[in-house]
């Protein structure tokens, strides 16, 4: 497989850097990366699962609103920056894989090299549930 | 194909004679093959390459790296510029902001230099790449932008004789754990892999790097490294760093060979070098 570009390789290695959760997406969504805080959210080491497709890492989320209605995809912030390269950002709540609730902030930013193709997007969480 | 190596100085042009050896004047490479002949990069060492009177078309391509001065400031000597029956043809990475024109012409008018780069008598063109696959004559060209301050791209030529890999200026260490050991994950692996040769930036010390990261160079243990894992077969660590005298550049090599095994051939390049794929 080829290299990825150096917007996303240089992404990594800043989210390396970050105690916040980090995900890297390419332009479909397929997760190549996320970073030890993040790890925390997905329950998985990156190490151990590598890349994961979109329709896998994405089932393993039940995002819902405050009145615990499940939101359709095309209202997560990450979503929509896959769709419209923007940069989006929204709080919402998650069932996390031990099963707890936990209302998280998402921003979400395309990754646009200097040729201004998007070549991929990142999405960072906060946690608001412990504040 | 025939590669000589004409500035190997990273930043810096040197005149102390304690860098004669290796040699003082900054990046430039000359690649000939079947009547043609390219450019890699428009440092001082562009004085040393003679223009190949055999050429198959009055015409020369000079294929920059950056517009780091380190690397653009011979062009303006660049004999072939100011010869009105030259087809001259210059390439460089794409900007977001500005035109190759543009900041090539920053160059190439006063104050700085004494022409105008609309007044080169030559036949100018310009060229913007970035992830880019060109043909030149008997070369087929790859370009990508590689890790370094600003847009940079590194090239791959390959052409029936072989495949030379060129990224003077690299920094594909630059994050919390240097290199990510997986191809996907490594700055320039895809013009690297593979080649029969490369040339590499190796400004750095080990220990000096740790004090010089995000500068975008790499140590020569970096170079190395990044050379194993796209398994090229003859690496020329270039770039080095205006202050290392010739005997330290010898030293630096030394203590690196000493304490490391690597299974392909290594040198320091030097001004004048010629090799033949």
């Amino acid at each position: 497989m080829a290299a990825y570009e150096i917007e996303i390789i240089l992404n990594r290695q800043l989210a390396d850097c970050l105690s916040i959760p980090v995900f890297i997406t390419d332009t479909v969504g397929n997760l190549i990366f996320y970073n030890e805080p993040a790890e925390e959210i997905l329950g998985k080491r990156f190490e151990e699962t590598g890349e994961m497709p979109v329709e896998q890492w994405s089932t393993e989320f039940k995002p819902v609103d405050e009145y615990g209605v499940v939101l359709p995809p095309a209202e997560l912030p990450l979503v929509k920056t896959l769709t419209n390269s923007k940069a989006y950002h929204k709080s919402f709540w998650i069932e996390s894989l031990k099963g707890d609730n936990q209302q998280i902030s998402v921003t979400s930013y395309p990754i646009i090299g200097r040729t201004g193709k998007m070549i991929g997007a990142v999405a960072i969480f906060w946690k608001l549930t412990d504040e | 194909m025939k590669i000589k190596i004409c500035g190997v100085r990273g930043s810096l042009t040197t005149t102390d004679p304690a860098t004669v050896l290796y040699g003082g004047n900054t990046s430039c490479i000359g690649v000939w093959e079947n009547g043609w002949q390219l450019v890699l990069d428009g440092g001082s060492g562009i004085q040393k390459l003679k223009l190949d009177e055999k050429l198959a078309a009055k015409r020369i391509d000079i294929l920059l790296t950056h517009l780091h001065l380190d690397h653009i400031q011979g062009l303006g000597f660049f004999k072939p510029l100011f010869d009105p029956e030259m087809e001259v043809h210059i390439w460089g990475p794409v900007s977001s902001s500005e035109s190759l024109h543009a900041r090539l012409r920053r160059y190439l008018s006063p104050p700085l230099f004494p022409v105008h780069i609309r007044d080169l008598p030559c036949q100018l063109e310009l060229h913007e790449i970035e992830k880019s696959s060109f043909d030149i004559g008997p070369f087929s060209i790859m370009s990508d932008y590689v890790i370094h301050p600003g847009p940079t791209v590194g090239y791959r030529l390959s052409c029936n004789k072989g495949v030379v890999c060129y990224i003077p200026d690299h920094e594909p260490a630059l994050g919390e754990r240097g290199i990510i050991n997986d191809s996907k994950w490594i700055s320039g692996f895809d013009l690297a892999k593979g080649a029969d040769l490369l040339i590499h930036d190796s400004q750095y010390t080990a220990k000096e790097y740790q004090l010089k990261k995000g500068w975008g160079h790499s140590s020569i243990d970096d170079a190395g490294f990044f050379a194993s894992i796209a398994d090229v077969k003859h690496v020329l660590y270039s770039h080095h760093d205006p202050y290392r005298t010739d005997k330290q550049v010898d030293e630096m090599f030394a203590e690196f060979t000493g304490r490391t095994e690597y299974p392909f051939k290594q040198e320091m390049a030097k001004e004048g070098m010629e090799i033949e794929l």
